[in-house]
């Protein structure tokens, strides 16, 4: 077969290209960040002193410096910063399930052609920036905003509370940012639900609670895992919204990152929180893989 | 819990209350004519005057769409080889770590994705002088973010589309990269449509890495949104906001009235394909 012979062989570039960026641009700098979460945190600005080194008795020298780790283990603002923001997501994935599961549940058991349009109805407003939706809660939430108005109109309260960057206005803003990331999972398995089995439930005699958590909770369970993740994961790194909503009495690991590095200008301990970020994220992935796998043996 | 409709009524108002409250607020306060962006002071489009004579807004808003364009190009190139390659090819050398790289921006938060970037960036920049952060870094921040995104909405049409047609193509003489923009491209063209429309929300919807990955006089518009944000309430934010609320809602009038167009437009072919049909069975049911 005749090929010009400028062309790339097609299936080494389609191949290569995506490879070829991904590994410059994403694992590169990922080795990178381990890297310099490894160096020593004296060098001038960036430890850029090799780790690994043959020295001249040909025996080879690997120095890895913990002092970045080590400092953030040994002061407390950083653990404390880890389990506020993971406790937050904890508690955002939590308010979402509970919000969002009699939601997803009802819109599952209306009529089928509502559906449709109920769905699209949840899915509009975040078409809208994310920005945008978040700082539209300002708002309602600032001090003369339209929650107080409302308030001190109906003579609820006799002056305007302090609503904003409190830990209520920083739930509101991450159950809103993340509820649709749990009610689409929840309905996409609970609309699945065989109603057979309620029926079957309710023929044996187990009133409408029973069946409720008895059957129709323990079978929308992978749904529930599902948006759980899909929520916790996001809500932990988190950046945006404790900045605009939270405030700085809301400890978070976004920040802490942008501050170490835009601040501090400490490279090495921006890299070794994001690192121990990624570990944090990656332990309920690998829960929820390992749920996953033995699910599906138990299938087999 | 047709047991209690009125509850299930009550909730699903609520939870969409809750859902549209902000932005129909955000949409009213866009027109308040008063300095206290909250306390209303009549109507006015005041603010959408100033948001368009406001030459950073207007810059911002210019950078954003010439990275969105570029990000989302980009992304729809590599997304449709990347979906190419792990559809079409079993096995390939760094098959399996190419498919966890893929899968690593769709899962990890963005901000680490950021630093990870910011991190690198800065490193290439003390050791060679380049890039220095700006258009460069954004463009390909946010193209690393949203091939992945990318790749799998083209991947998942892509395997919807019978191989055999490429071999046919291939049989009848056609070379590889004629089989796939003559063949394969126009079966996937509206995976690879959607796949751009979908990293250009992105793009211009990226807060986190943009305000770690832009510099110096390089902020593009969500960028600056944030960073007025942050400082308090401000009308033109609001305008800003309005405005996108707007553009959804055309895009999905518009949308809409092409998808009824074309529901229309297959009532009628069925109808004729049934009506033919319908002949074909009363002439073979005479014949026989």
């Amino acid at each position: 077969m005749l090929r010009r012979p400028w062309l790339p062989p097609g299936r080494w570039f389609v191949i290569g290209v995506p490879e070829f960026f991904l590994f410059v641009f994403l694992l590169l700098p990922f080795l990178i960040l381990l890297k310099i979460s490894f160096s020593h945190a004296d060098a001038v600005g960036v430890g850029f002193e090799p780790l690994i080194s043959w020295l001249e008795e040909g025996t080879l020298s690997i120095k890895l410096h913990f002092d970045a780790y080590l400092s953030v283990m040994q002061d407390d603002v950083y653990l404390l910063t880890y389990l506020s923001s993971v406790g937050y997501a904890l508690l955002t994935t939590l308010l979402c399930l509970v919000i969002g599961y009699p939601f997803a549940y009802f819109l599952a058991q209306s009529f089928p052609t509502l559906r449709p349009v109920m769905l699209m109805l949840i899915m509009l407003p975040f078409w809208t920036p994310f920005l945008i939706r978040i700082y539209a809660w300002k708002n309602i939430l600032d001090a003369n905003g339209l929650l107080n108005q409302f308030l001190l109109w109906a003579g609820i309260v006799d002056e305007p509370l302090q609503l904003m960057f409190t830990k209520f206005s920083f739930m509101v803003g991450m159950v809103y940012g993340y509820i649709p990331f749990m009610i689409l999972p929840l309905y996409s398995n609970l609309v699945k639900l065989d109603r057979r089995l309620l029926e079957a439930a309710a023929d044996l005699g187990a009133r409408p609670w029973q069946r409720f958590w008895l059957v129709t909770v323990p079978l929308s369970r992978e749904g529930i895992l599902a948006g759980s993740l899909l929520v916790f994961i996001p809500a932990v790194g988190e950046y945006v919204i404790p900045e605009l909503l939270g405030g700085i009495s809301i400890l978070n690991i976004g920040r802490m990152m942008w501050n170490e590095f835009f601040i501090n200008l400490d490279w090495q301990r921006a890299a070794a929180v994001t690192m121990l970020m990624v570990l944090i994220i990656l332990f309920p992935i690998w829960l929820f893989n390992r749920y996953q796998m033995r699910l599906m043996e138990a299938r087999r | 819990m047709r047991r209690f409709p009125w509850l299930a009524t009550l909730w699903t108002v609520l939870v969409y209350g809750f859902l549209y409250l902000p932005i129909v607020v955000l949409v009213i306060y866009s027109f308040n004519d008063s300095r206290m962006v909250t306390v209303w002071g009549g109507w006015t489009l005041r603010w959408y005057a100033e948001a368009a004579a406001d030459q950073v807004v207007i810059d911002a808003l210019v950078l954003s769409l010439e990275i969105a364009v570029a990000t989302a190009t980009a992304s729809v190139v590599l997304g449709t080889c990347a979906a190419y390659a792990l559809t079409r090819y079993r096995r390939f050398p760094g098959k399996g770590l190419f498919t966890l790289l893929l899968n690593v921006p769709l899962v990890l938060p963005t901000v680490v994705l950021a630093m990870v970037l910011l991190l690198f960036f800065v490193s290439m920049e003390h050791l060679f002088g380049f890039p220095q952060k700006g258009f460069t870094t954004l463009f390909i921040g946010h193209t690393v973010m949203c091939v992945s995104y990318a790749a799998i909405t083209i991947m998942s049409r892509l395997r919807e589309v019978d191989p055999a047609l490429e071999e046919a193509a291939m049989d009848l003489g056609a070379r590889p990269s004629q089989v796939f923009f003559l063949v394969t491209l126009p079966a996937i063209f509206q995976a690879v449509a959607s796949a751009w429309l979908l990293t250009l929300s992105l793009s211009l919807d990226e807060v986190v890495i943009s305000a770690f990955l832009s510099g110096p006089g390089t902020s593009p518009l969500p960028v600056v949104i944030f960073s007025r944000a942050r400082l308090g309430l401000n009308p033109e934010i609001n305008v800003i906001g309005a405005v996108t609320v707007y553009l959804v809602l055309a895009g999905l009038l518009l949308a809409s009235v092409w998808m009824a167009r074309r529901a229309k437009q297959r009532a009628r072919e069925n109808a004729a394909l049934l009506r033919q049909a319908q002949v074909e069975a009363l002439t073979s049911s005479s014949a026989s």
